[in-house]
């Protein structure tokens, strides 16, 4: 269904005012987490900059935004927005003669993947019993994104840090393949025909894609970051925006990389620690993830990369090849393998929504208690300081668990089965999806083991 | 050739209903006192785990050795506060069946969120459950793509 088809939305996503408020409110949000992490408590839990930056604002963008809206979050994402203004010399549209600063300079080719926001995540995922406890910490990587990105925006064109930086960006974009929306143009030949293409470049009613992305040559989610900016330049009202079935994108036989595949690994690797570390009753395993520099740290930051960057991708490795065996393939190894890593995309998003169900609705509780007292200086705002911690769902949560781990579980081997269904016969397909699907299989197990 | 896959069909959903909610046989013994002392400190339970029968009448002795811990038991709403280096005493009768997370709910220090233990009363049935039902999906799936490919 076309949802720029209703006269009402397609209005309210070109308008540029919604977005702007929506920009200034998080804005707002964003640095009041920061300063809260500096100057306010040290107690994690009573905290704004932790609770509304780890609880819920991830709650709303694991559990809601990416799952049904893909880059949902990136359209509203504060970060990028100052850097935005200063390119740009302006704060709404580009009418007007005042011209923005910076370089603008283009962004490295052999950087034009996701290694980078990999290795940022991996970083991030590493330290993260530190990042998501310690008001302090929390607050420096939170600036130190926002320094970044603006930074980045003064030297390179367009958002640099949003498609080739942001740890968060990656994943999102990873797992926006899945999104049942997508913006996509209208009609191929109308664009071949279009010669200003002021959807790249930019013309007196809207900005060049901010993402560097051409809407006619988009056939995934990944780079588009949902902005409007395309639907506002487009002379010949081309572009749309569609809802799709769930997981559209990661069916499609092309566009499939190795970077992306290894997104994959991370992401459902730091969901399996994570969820052992964080929520298992093992106390010298949370005590070395969280003293960092130890040597029981340097022990856990070991086992993390090899799990992630050897095990993980080996063991998988490993089903691939039974399954070329089996079927006596002769596709090459790599490309098998990293199709097939695509398997990994749903099993993670699900992965790691069973993960923060469980850490967001014992923890929930917090939001209206650093509402009232953001700083955790004894304020009382809104009346709500004064709350008792009190678990939400805790009697259901682990059907609920179980209930998403076996959709990751029947989405991934359906996934697998598509992907494997391209060249094969039925008999084939099965036969070369069987072995993953058997990793995926005791990923799920050990993912319910580590949960319930 | 209908016939058939809407049996398999059924076949798959009672078996999967069966798996997901046929009573276990319980093999237990006879419901005794268990008395279990755990210590908290900054941010674990020691022991991590705690295992009784159902039926069996529960006493755990909380133990503070840094700071003022608490320990909140997922399932059953039941919560007790110990002061450093004092003790507190919860008792309780396991009546629910299943493992359930022990928090501490008194916030003790930056991981506190993630002090946590785990209370299983007889076999965590419910994860059993969970893998069979794993394991039925993926042959659902599996029956769902032979339909849907007949021709090959």
């Amino acid at each position: 269904m076309e949802l720029t088809r209703f006269p009402i939305i397609k209005s309210i996503l070109k308008s540029r005012w919604p977005q702007l408020v929506i920009f200034a409110v998080f804005l707002a949000g964003f640095v009041i987490a920061i300063l809260a992490g500096f100057i306010g408590t040290p107690v994690g839990s009573r905290n704004f900059g932790i609770v509304f930056v780890w609880i819920a604002w991830w709650a709303i963008l694991i559990l809601v935004a990416v799952p049904f809206l893909g880059r949902g979050w990136c359209a509203v994402c504060p970060i990028p927005v100052v850097g935005d203004w200063m390119q740009r010399g302006k704060l709404l549209s580009p009418e007007g003669d005042s011209k923005g600063i910076g370089l603008n300079l283009r962004w490295p080719k052999r950087l034009n993947n996701i290694w980078i926001q990999n290795i940022a995540f991996t970083l991030v995922a590493l330290f993260s019993s530190l990042i998501l406890t310690t008001p302090l910490a929390s607050a420096a990587i939170l600036a130190g994104m926002l320094f970044v990105a603006f930074g980045l925006s003064l030297v390179f064109e367009r958002r640099a840090f949003c498609r080739y930086v942001c740890p968060v960006g990656g994943f999102i974009g990873l797992y926006s393949q899945t999104a049942p929306v997508e913006l996509r143009v209208t009609n191929k030949t109308i664009c071949a025909t279009c010669k200003d293409k002021p959807c790249y470049n930019g013309s007196e009613a809207g900005y060049g894609c901010p993402w560097g992305v051409s809407p006619s040559g988009l056939a995934k989610n990944t780079a588009c970051g949902l902005c409007m900016e395309c639907l506002r330049t487009c002379p010949n009202d081309n572009i749309a925006i569609r809802t799709r079935p769930f997981g559209a994108d990661i069916y499609k036989p092309t566009g499939k990389r190795l970077d992306e595949a290894y997104k994959a690994f991370i992401m459902l690797g730091a969901a399996l620690i994570y969820a052992a570390v964080l929520l298992g009753p093992w106390g010298e395993l949370k005590l070395a993830a969280y003293q960092i520099g130890s040597r029981a740290w340097f022990g856990y930051a070991v086992a993390f990369l090899v799990f992630i960057f050897a095990l993980l991708p080996l063991l998988f490795l490993l089903a691939v090849q039974i399954s070329r065996l089996i079927t006596r393939s002769g596709t090459a190894l790599r490309k098998e393998f990293i199709s097939h890593s695509y398997t990994l995309v749903p099993l993670g998003l699900m992965a790691w929504v069973a993960f923060s169900l469980s850490f967001v609705l014992t923890n929930a509780s917090y939001i209206p208690i650093s509402l009232s007292d953001p700083f955790g200086w004894g304020w009382n705002l809104f009346g709500t300081a004064t709350l008792e911690w009190t678990p939400y769902l805790s009697a259901v949560l682990p059907v609920l668990q179980i209930g998403v781990l076996i959709t990751g579980l029947v989405w991934s081997v359906h996934t697998g089965l598509n992907i494997s269904a391209n060249p094969f016969s039925r008999q084939a397909a099965m036969l070369q999806a069987l072995p993953v699907a058997g990793f995926n299989l005791l990923v799920t197990v050990g993912l319910m083991i580590l949960l319930l | 050739m209908r016939r058939t896959r809407w049996m398999i069909w059924l076949l798959l959903g009672l078996v999967g209903l069966a798996v997901g909610f046929v009573p276990l046989p319980n093999f237990y013994p006879q419901p005794t006192e268990r008395v279990f002392r755990v210590h908290a400190s900054q941010f674990a339970f020691s022991p991590g785990e705690i295992n009784v029968n159902p039926g069996d009448r529960v006493t755990i002795e909380l133990v503070s050795t840094d700071v003022v811990h608490g320990l909140f038991i997922d399932g059953y709403g039941l919560s007790v506060e110990a002061d450093p280096g004092q003790s507190a005493r919860l008792e309780f009768t396991a009546d629910r069946s299943g493992s359930f997370r022990m928090r501490c709910n008194v916030s003790c220090g930056a991981m506190h969120p993630f002090m946590i233990g785990k209370l299983v009363v007889g076999q965590n049935q419910l994860l059993w459950r969970g893998i069979g039902l794993a394991g039925l999906a993926l042959l659902s799936v599996l029956v769902g793509f032979v339909y849907r490919h007949p021709s090959q």
